[in-house]
């Protein structure tokens, strides 16, 4: 699916967990997830964590929509 | 006493008519129709096609979900077959795909070995040239004459449990499987030829071919995320509560595109989740973890983007094949187009 919005020219970050895969298929912005059960987030460490985790995750993954890439990039930090 | 045969051809090929009969429902007769006649010719005296099972390309295609499959492997069945072909279908893409689908089901189900032919370009080579043998053919019907005798033999040698060589010694599309053999000719000497034929610009074969993966440029960056009008899509399997179109916990065959609008974060009285591979039990709790609306909708609010759309896009993706998936994608990119989308998040488990 991000490859074909990728290719109608829309530019997608793919938020994934398990990022061998994503870079297989041929996702050009990833964005690490957390865990396959709680991908955006950590339930385990309380409400408030968990979404501050959530908050710079997708922050991350919008900020990397911006950035100009010419290959399957790997956005492991924030920036 | 012959080797029984049974064989599969669409309604075109039995002379019943073109488009106009593509509805026609399955049935089966004695003996050949139609193509059949050269599958005699090429199987010989020890074989016999024993019946001709025909079904039009639309009926196959609208009900391959409802029931079509198991209907024609019980008709098939009666006739006890020992070896099954499908087609050829040439460059017929329902047709390939209906014979695709008839010989792996023969094959899995009535455990006998089933062959087809198709053109490489045609539908049905990517969705099954992994699991059945077929022949690659030109793209039309005129090249039966050439295409039936190669289908013919590689199913004789299945059924008389021969070895079955590689795909350029007896004509069928790579399945992706690869054999070990001990070649005459020892590695180096057939690299260094191998190089010579390439700097001559000659044509080249390799032992070890290179899946071929099919690459996407990457879509240019978005220039303004304040203004961008952002949609999320996942394949985390999340759906309104009790899943009104039934989206399949695993290998789905559908997307949803449910509504968001005004939320100020994924409920879980509003969503659950149906996928079938992971442990649902926090995201049931809190689906944010998979749609994050909270989050995109403080950020709409202090104008760090434009719009989050009123909309979600979903899927399941465990055991999805990646053809449906792109398929999905077809489907529901036109959507997001029309309705001025700038960029995507896409959310997998």
């Amino acid at each position: 699916m991000v490859k074909e919005i990728d290719r109608a020219g829309i530019p997608v970050t793919h938020i994934c967990t398990v990022v061998p895969i994503s870079l297989t298929i041929g996702a050009n912005r990833i964005v690490p997830a957390i865990g396959i059960p709680y991908p955006l987030g950590d339930p385990t460490k309380g409400e408030k964590k968990s979404y501050e985790i959530r908050e710079k995750l997708v922050t991350r993954a919008l900020k990397a929509l911006t950035v100009p890439v010419d290959k399957q990039t790997v956005f492991e930090e924030d920036f | 006493m012959p080797k029984k045969v049974v064989h599969y051809i669409n309604q075109f090929f039995a002379g019943i008519g073109g488009e106009d009969k593509a509805d026609y429902k399955p049935e089966i007769r004695a003996g050949i129709v139609g193509p059949g006649l050269a599958l005699k010719a090429a199987l010989g005296n020890e074989y016999e096609v024993v019946a001709t099972v025909i079904c039009g390309d639309n009926y196959f295609g609208s009900n391959i979900d409802k029931g079509v499959v198991p209907e024609l492997l019980e008709m098939i069945k009666k006739y006890q077959p020992e070896g099954f072909v499908a087609g050829p279908a040439f460059n017929a893409g329902r047709y390939g795909v209906a014979c695709g689908t008839i010989a792996k089901a023969v094959q899995d189900e009535l455990k006998i070995p089933a062959v087809t032919g198709m053109y490489t370009e045609n539908p049905g080579v990517d969705m099954f040239k992994k699991d059945i043998y077929i022949i690659q053919t030109k793209d039309s019907s005129a090249d039966m004459r050439h295409a039936m005798p190669k289908l013919a033999a590689l199913l004789k040698k299945q059924m008389a449990g021969q070895e079955v060589l590689g795909p350029k010694e007896e004509g069928y599309i790579e399945k992706g499987i690869r054999v070990n053999y001990f070649n005459e000719r020892r590695g180096s000497e057939r690299a260094v030829d191998l190089l010579v034929a390439k700097i001559k610009g000659e044509p080249i074969y390799t032992d070890y071919p290179l899946p071929v993966v099919d690459k996407v440029s990457p879509a240019p960056a978005l220039k303004d995320l304040a203004h961008a009008r952002i949609a999320l899509v996942t394949s985390g399997g999340i759906v309104p509560q009790g899943n009104p179109d039934h989206i399949e916990s695993s290998s789905a065959s559908k997307w949803g595109k449910y509504s968001i609008a005004g939320m100020d974060h994924a409920d879980k009285k509003d969503f659950m989740t149906v996928h079938g591979g992971y442990d649902r039990a926090f995201i049931t709790e809190d689906p944010d973890l998979c749609i994050p609306v909270d989050v995109l909708r403080d950020l709409e609010k202090k104008g760090f983007i434009g719009k989050l759309m009123d909309y979600f896009i979903t899927t399941t993706g465990t055991g999805t094949a990646t053809n449906s998936a792109k398929r999905f994608a077809e489907e529901f990119v036109p959507i997001l187009k029309k309705d001025q989308v700038d960029a995507v998040l896409l959310v997998s488990t």
